[in-house]
């Protein structure tokens, strides 16, 4: 499969491997690099990519998976929204079992609660159009990859003169996030493996910060196997010339100057708006609101000061930070696994728990 | 809230399901036969041996490329009957139709399993046919039934696989759950992908008939090749290595599954067998198998280890190995 296969060859991934090693043996420490889109996470244990790294490099799984950050006070406002016998909720997939304080989407459902799973927003246009008795309201959850097109289906909505269609705007901005996370007292970082879909959005740019205020080394990476390895190395370099940078090495896909179109279309729809995030609290302007004069379009997602619940031994607010590895939290594995997810990290696919359970990162031997 | 309720992911084929079946149906049915949780029942009638199993289907849409409900009904039940080694014979057919369904469909579906049941060697003996009110059904239901008498070459059939054991899947995987999939409304994929329902009843006689000892071989449906190699090292004392290159995937399913973020080795097939078999006898089953119509690319895909006992682990081309755990859930689009 082309774009596919020649990013997952062994020899290339064998010879970043050697480089990758060779590069550490230079740092003359360990550091300790945070992956913090959920793909990103995904794949590195999909591909076994730990085991290719060398003991002076450990990855940490950072707040990049736009389900795990959902407070549960958008869930409770949702299922509230699908107890209304006229609505019909709709929703990507990943978001049908992520646990409010009581119940998931998936329990609304399995109740008699109109939810349905579609796999982009103009899905649920469809629905508003052909159900006008209803109300359909899509839950927009997800960062800058997945707000534009959010912000296009409103539009379209306008256009149209569609008006049993809502969203509930859950969005949340990256940088903002990554600003929170390296101000915090407890960090121990050395860098960034910045999340690719995002920055085909916009580009690499807004990360600047990292390196020039935090020294954090920061590659912009893509998905497949050597297209990580080649991150992790241009970050291990980084920190062993003390030159810290943002680097793109996803340069297929993300362009310098990001897609100006879809930003375009999000500034028209959407504007910052504070924000809580499962795990990290309110964090000031990390959110997207709908702007008033599409408010016709949207139903106003829950107060962002309302702190997210959680169990109190669950532990994903310190793996956010990167102070926690799953195998850390007294939970994992034993009351919290995918079946009966309590924090947000196991219930999404994308999860670093998730992937922690799902391919045995804590060692397929124990 | 109020008590446990079956959610969607209960019929999943994973773990949910496995969850369902043994809390439930076993503390009912106390059963030495059905206890074993295998594909049929194995019965002894006065010294006749048979093997006795039921499905429902509801696939949705009914029509997807490569095949129907009908055809599925007919296939999956025949197939639970060859993969323990006997030769399926009878079969019922019991409908559960939505007031309002086109004749016409119904008349292609009848039609469909009337030719898929030619095409496996069996006969519709029996059946039985409800009408629900619209609403409480989505358009079909079919549930058949299958006996079969068991095989002479069922004899090398055994519960006891040895390290070294090679593991066999008789073809490409997931071909079903991805024609079905990119059928589905809402996801508009332009694929020729055909689903693989068919027969296994020739497939699984070559197996029995060139391995001097099968330790398990089910056909891989719900839960795909991960999940079904998981039931079968939960009871073992050793593991499975499986060599994800060697696992034969269309390049199309690939497509889909990389598209919507889904494994390949999750995906359901009908028409595709996993066989664990001694690795003296692996070359001679997969030249077997691949002289039948349907098991062209039937390859030798990994081994019974001493290592990772009760588990499955996957080794990617370049040599890293993860773990492969039952399906949890529903396999879900991801969202970025």
């Amino acid at each position: 499969m082309r774009f596919v296969d020649e990013y997952r060859r062994a020899r290339p991934v064998k010879r970043l491997e050697r480089e990758i090693r060779r590069a550490a043996d230079r740092l003359g420490r360990k550091v300790r690099f945070m992956e913090i889109c959920g793909g990103h996470t995904t794949a590195i244990h999909r591909f076994g990519i730990p085991s290719l790294l060398p003991d002076q490099i450990e990855l940490l799984s950072g707040p990049g998976c736009p389900v795990c950050v959902t407070p549960t006070t958008y869930i409770d406002r949702a299922l509230s929204l699908a107890c209304d016998a006229s609505c019909t909720l709709t929703t990507f997939g990943d978001l049908y079992r992520v646990p409010g304080s009581d119940g998931a989407l998936e329990d609304a459902s399995a109740r008699g609660a109109d939810v349905r799973v579609v796999y982009s927003p103009r899905d649920a246009l469809k629905f508003a159009l052909s159900d006008p008795q209803k109300v359909v309201t899509f839950l927009a959850v997800g960062f800058e990859t997945t707000a534009p097109a959010v912000a296009a289906t409103v539009l379209e909505a306008s256009a149209q003169g569609i008006e049993n269609f809502r969203i509930m705007s859950g969005h949340k901005t990256m940088p903002r996030a990554l600003r929170a996370l390296v101000e915090a007292p407890q960090v121990a970082l050395d860098g960034f493996i910045l999340p690719g879909h995002v920055s085909t959005i916009i580009g690499p740019e807004p990360y600047g910060f990292l390196p020039q205020e935090f020294g954090m080394a920061c590659c912009v990476s893509g998905f497949e196997p050597t297209d990580i390895l080649r991150s992790i190395l241009a970050l291990t370099l980084q920190v062993v010339k003390r030159e810290f940078c943002v680097q793109n090495e996803y340069r297929r896909a993300v362009r310098k100057e990001g897609n100006a179109v879809a930003r375009e279309q999000m500034s028209r729809v959407f504007e910052p708006c504070d924000s809580q995030w499962r795990g990290l609290g309110l964090i000031p302007n990390s959110g997207l609101d709908v702007k008033s004069e599409w408010r016709a379009y949207s139903v106003d997602p829950p107060d962002p000061t309302l702190p997210s619940e959680k169990h109190e031994d669950c532990r994903c607010e310190q793996l956010l930070r990167g102070l926690a590895r799953p195998t850390d939290c007294p939970l994992f594995g034993t009351v919290c696994t995918p079946d009966s997810a309590v924090g947000p990290c196991m219930v999404s696919s994308e999860g670093s728990c998730a992937a922690f359970y799902k391919y045995g990162a804590g060692g397929i031997e124990s | 809230m109020s008590g446990e309720i079956i959610k969607l992911a209960h019929g999943s084929g994973g773990r949910l399901s496995r969850r369902l079946i043994e809390g439930k149906l076993l503390r009912f049915f106390d059963s030495p036969l059905l206890a074993p949780l295998a594909d049929s029942a194995l019965l002894d009638i006065d010294g006749c041996q048979l093997a006795f199993t039921t499905d429902s289907y509801v696939v949705d849409p009914l029509f997807f490329p490569g095949g129907d409900i009908g055809k599925l009904a007919v296939f999956g039940t025949v197939n639970d009957l060859a993969v323990v080694g006997a030769v399926p014979a009878f079969i019922s057919c019991s409908l559960i139709i939505e007031e309002g369904f086109p004749t016409e469909e119904l008349d292609r579906i009848l039609a469909s399993m009337s030719q898929a049941s030619k095409a496996a060697d069996v006969e519709v003996v029996t059946g039985d046919t409800k009408v629900v009110p619209k609403g409480k059904a989505d358009g079909l239901f079919i549930n058949t039934a299958g006996v079969g008498a068991m095989a002479e070459w069922a004899r090398t059939l055994c519960s006891t696989p040895a390290p070294g054991d090679a593991v066999v899947v008789s073809g490409s995987v997931g071909d079903h759950e991805a024609a079905v999939l990119a059928k589905r409304e809402g996801l508009n994929l332009q694929s020729s992908i055909q689903s693989d329902c068919a027969p296994l009843t020739k497939v699984a006689r070559a197996v029995l008939q060139n391995a001097e000892r099968v330790s398990f071989m089910r056909d891989v449906t719900r839960g795909g090749l991960a999940t079904i190699l998981n039931e079968a090292v939960a009871d073992w004392s050793l593991g499975v290595v499986l060599k994800e290159a060697d696992v034969p995937v269309r390049a199309e399913v690939r497509s889909i599954c990389e598209l919507l973020g889904l494994d390949p080795l999750y995906m359901a097939s009908e028409g595709r067998l996993v066989a664990v078999v001694d690795a003296p006898s692996a070359e001679s089953v997969r030249k077997a198998v691949r002289k039948t119509a349907i098991g062209r690319r039937c390859s030798v895909v990994g081994t019974v280890t001493e290592r990772y006992a009760g588990k499955v682990a996957a080794e990617t081309p370049f040599a890293t190995r993860r773990l492969l755990q039952m399906l949890s859930g529903e396999q879900l689009p991801r969202i970025c």
